[in-house]
């Protein structure tokens, strides 16, 4: 193995990051070099971390240098990790405590109207993500990751996971395409992932693999909670082979398109208006609401034009879409917007919950809604246009009070 | 050495004596009041000064000479041209020729651009600044390298000092965009256009001898006088006195931050819940790119809501121009241009009104604006769990920022702080602020990314957000979060050398700045 190690980010725009530059040598015990922006208030800390960690590793003679910008401790500890494993094999890993918080798990139904993108190794971009409340967070391990910065990414999404209070968002990542992806399971499975973006997808038995290694890893961590797959189709074959991707596993509970890489695999040009990819956006619509699962659209790229996003959400919505993803946080309000229940959805959606508090007050096993039969399914939907447009602000809190007020009133 | 300690009312160490002046500790929020006269400069006499108004010199120097400099004086500038300016250098270059010492700069405030002013603290020239230390001269006085004790005052409270006689200024020297040869002076026209000159007032009535320098001599007369000749002695023609691109630098943007913005819609939100956004209210935001972006959400909501502001404290800026002109504001009470919008709008419109520390933040004054205002956006480097709050030095315990107005808007009907909860792992919620520059009684609320503290004596605030969906919480959990988070700073270890005393508005001293260690 190497003597020396380095890991993490510098220069003049990094922020909230460190690098760590390791040597290790044949004597003279430890050395840590500190240059640190927070070093007034944190420099003792940073220390400890730093000795704490290479005493772990059973590393006794080496110079560490930090030069830190000011990061969280989880970054600090996952730079001097990655410097050090860049010197020794080592299957070991130095965790932090993990929050409480990160130990809750989603379901498979669950409302996925945004998912931001966070490059795996920018842990600047990761500590407020949660703030702009997107329905899902990506810590991405594979596009807007350097090839040789793929080992030390793993090490900041598997501490960011642990560590890293995203207030409720689902905890996503995506891996990178197999067989390396697989191998970026093993860092993140164990830690609470909720769910698995499996990129470049083109059949079902790829879908099967990662759901197999997922498996085995949750039972050697001795762990049970639910880890879904988002596959990412991104290629015509994709498409052809959708409905069979789409029910590949039980874990898979969204099925998401990506048409960089689509138009690129057509040879057509991406066009604002999507002719190109019409066609692949209702086959994926189509092959996932056949397998009973979550339809997602790919991301919009230009960050600064919210109107044209408006647009392009709405369409979305119209094909039958459930959410899509966005590379920005001022994208989340926009398309949360985008995908609320209008207001005829809201105002049916209410006489049927109403309907259905009637009959349940009143005993009956049937619920009907003027000569309508409702069965529970379009209930349960129902319920969920109703949390949507709360959660919108389309509706008032007490909107059942207000609706029977109105009803008295004979509005 | 020997200097004395005692408490002030928040609780700070204050020496008894700065500078061989003896010191007031600060004893409350207008609990000091001062006897006795306003500070008179000496009598002129017309009959000494040329009678047909021409008062050219032929340069900087020998207006100096004329205005009977000497070693210990106090010299005034102004930060009109805020880092574009090339005159205060300029100053104390001919001063150093000439051999003077320690001499007292008195500046409305210091920018980075004034760095080369080391050089002359360093060689004597200069014994100390009583004015802001922005970014490289707070980091020398912090390494206590400067003779004498630094003064921080407020907008306000500079011309405070000046009213009450706290400081005598011996020689001001303005530099003005357009001036005529009596000595009227504009910041509205020239290639160094600026504005107003309202941080100049205070110097050109009570200064002993004031000297106007310009790069754009026009024939009497210089309408409007924003500065009155009759109060000058010399004019000074020079070929430039400012960096346009400088002055109105291109730093009023709106912040492109999702994280600054979320914090203004918060701040905005938070406004119209509570009532203040309403027809005639009337708001002061900076310039700072979170505060443009509040402004911009009120231009939202009151457009939405369909009503208009009755006016507008600025910094004035494109988008607040903007706001005028869409008719969203009656009037702009504007206190320092930050653009060339600013300026143009200043010169063309009535209802952008020029101010000065006189009218808007004056303690000795019979009243002032600032408490006129329905709300105020401020920042602050720390905030205590007291609500004090700090905006000059960090929590490492550089001096790098001056009070600027910060003092004197907390007086406004609600002062609001919208800060990020952490900077770079440090947290800017404190259990005490390295140094006090405002008392938490007068800050109402903090508006963070992770959640909105109010004051607890804000009860009326308290009420009206009772069942609101904002994120409402207390300082204590936000400060608890941050750390959380950041983890819990170490204590920071400062030196026993007062480096500079904070002024509070009414001329006592609420905290003073300490050595750094290294």
């Amino acid at each position: 193995m190497a003597t020396k190690g380095i890991a993490g980010n510098q220069g003049p725009g990094v922020r909230s990051d460190c690098h760590a530059a390791l040597e290790i040598k044949k004597s003279g015990g430890i050395k840590i070099i500190l240059n640190s922006k927070v070093g007034a208030l944190y420099q003792n800390s940073i220390r400890d971390l730093a000795a704490e960690i290479l005493n772990f590793f059973h590393v006794e003679h080496a110079v560490l240098e930090i030069t830190d910008r000011g990061a969280l401790l989880l970054v600090l500890a996952a730079r001097i990790e990655a410097a050090i494993k860049n010197c020794l094999d080592s299957r070991e890993e130095f965790l932090l405590d993990m929050l409480a918080e990160n130990q809750s798990s989603t379901a498979k139904d669950r409302r996925r109207r945004s998912r931001l993108y966070l490059p795996g190794n920018t842990p600047k971009l990761m500590l407020n993500a949660g703030i702009h409340k997107p329905d899902a967070v990506i810590l991405d391990l594979e596009d807007s990751v350097a090839p040789d910065k793929k080992t030390e990414a793993r090490l900041v999404v598997r501490n960011a996971l642990r560590g890293i209070n995203f207030y409720g968002a689902e905890r996503m990542v995506r891996i990178n395409q197999l067989p390396l992806g697989l191998e970026d399971l093993e860092y993140v499975v164990p830690h609470y992932v909720n769910l698995i973006l499996l990129p470049k997808c083109e059949t079902a038995a790829q879908v099967q693999e990662v759901d197999r290694k997922i498996t085995d890893l949750l039972a050697e961590s001795g762990l049970v909670h639910p880890v879904y797959i988002m596959p990412i189709i991104e290629s015509a074959l994709g498409v052809v082979n959708a409905f069979s991707i789409a029910s590949a596993s039980e874990r898979v509970a969204a099925l998401a398109i990506g048409l960089e890489d689509y138009t690129a695999d057509l040879g057509a040009a991406r066009t604002r208006e999507g002719r190109e990819s019409f066609y692949a956006r209702n086959v994926l619509v189509n092959a996932a609401k056949a397998a009973g699962i979550q339809a997602i659209d790919s991301v919009f790229s230009d960050v600064a034009d919210m109107e044209a996003l408006r647009e392009v959400v709405l369409e979305s919505k119209s094909l039958g879409f459930d959410g899509m993803g966005c590379i920005h946080p001022r994208q989340i309000k926009v398309i949360h917007k985008a995908f609320a229940p209008t207001e005829k959805e809201i105002n049916k959606a209410c006489q049927i919950v109403l309907a259905f508090d009637e009959a349940t007050e009143k005993g009956l096993g049937v619920v009907s809604l003027g000569s309508k039969m409702i069965d529970p399914p379009v209930v349960a939907r129902a319920l969920k246009t109703i949390d949507a447009a709360l959660d919108a602000g389309l509706l008032a809190e007490n909107w059942k009070e207000v609706q029977s007020d109105d009803e008295a009133s004979g509005l | 050495m020997g200097t004395k300690f005692v408490k002030n009312a928040v609780g700070r160490m204050i020496p008894e004596e700065i500078n061989g002046k003896p010191v007031i500790p600060f004893q409350g929020v207008h609990k000091y009041i001062t006897e006795g006269r306003r500070y008179a400069p000496p009598l002129p006499s017309c009959a000494n000064y040329p009678s047909d108004g021409d008062k050219r010199v032929e340069d900087l120097k020998t207006a100096l000479k004329k205005a009977g400099i000497k070693n210990g004086m106090t010299i005034s500038t102004h930060h009109h041209f805020r880092n574009g300016d090339l005159i205060a250098n300029q100053v104390f270059k001919a001063a150093s020729e000439m051999g003077l010492k320690d001499l007292v700069w008195f500046p409305s405030a210091s920018f980075p651009c004034h760095e080369p002013i080391i050089e002359y603290l360093e060689d004597g020239t200069i014994h100390h600044i009583e004015g802001s230390m922005n970014g490289p001269l707070g980091r020398f006085a912090s390494q206590g390298k400067m003779r004498g004790t630094g003064v921080l005052r407020s907008h306000g409270g500079r011309y405070q000092a000046v009213q009450d006689g706290e400081v005598v200024i011996d020689i001001a020297v303005i530099a003005a965009p357009t001036a005529d040869p009596f000595g009227n002076a504009n910041g509205l026209s020239g290639e160094s256009a600026c504005g107003l000159l309202g941080f100049a007032l205070a110097d050109s009535q009570y200064a002993h001898k004031v000297i106007v320098v310009t790069d754009n001599l026009v024939p009497f007369p210089c309408v409007p006088w924003q500065i009155q000749g009759n109060y000058v002695d010399y004019v000074v023609e020079v070929d430039q006195i400012g960096i346009p691109e400088k002055i109105v630098s291109g730093t009023t943007r709106i912040t492109r931050s999702p994280d600054r913005l979320y914090i203004a819609e918060l701040t905005a939100q938070f406004c119209d819940e509570v009532g203040i956004i309403q027809e005639g209210f009337s708001f002061q935001a900076g310039a700072g790119g979170t505060s443009l972006a509040i402004g911009n959400y009120f231009g939202e909501i009151m457009r939405e809501k369909g009503i208009k502001a009755r006016f507008a404290r600025g910094g004035s800026n494109q988008y607040l121009v903007d706001m005028l002109e869409e008719g969203l504001i009656d009037y702009i009470l504007d206190g320092q241009t930050f653009d060339l919008a600013g300026v143009r709008s200043m010169r063309e419109n009535p209802h952008h009104v020029d101010t000065s520390p006189f009218t808007s933040y004056n303690y000795h004054g019979k009243g002032n604006f600032a408490g006129i205002v329905d709300v105020v956006i401020l920042g602050a480097t720390e905030v205590d769990v007291s609500f004090n709050a700090n905006v000059v030095t960090h929590s490492d315990g550089y001096l790098l920022h001056g009070i600027g107005g910060w003092q004197n808007c907390l007086f406004s009907k609600t002062v609001i702080l919208p800060i990020p909860l952490f900077r770079d792992r440090i947290p800017i919620i404190r259990d005490e602020v390295t140094t006090i520059c405002g008392p938490g009684e007068l800050i109402d609320v903090i508006v963070t990314e992770r959640g909105i503290a109010i004051n607890p004596r804000r009860v009326d605030l308290i009420d009206k957000t009772k069942n609101s969906k904002l994120p409402i919480t207390t300082i204590q959990a936000l400060k608890e979060e941050a750390e959380k988070i950041c983890g819990v700073p170490e204590p920071v270890e400062l030196g026993e050398r007062v480096i500079a005393a904070i002024k509070w508005v009414d001329g006592t001293v609420i905290d003073v700045v300490r050595q750094v260690i290294k």
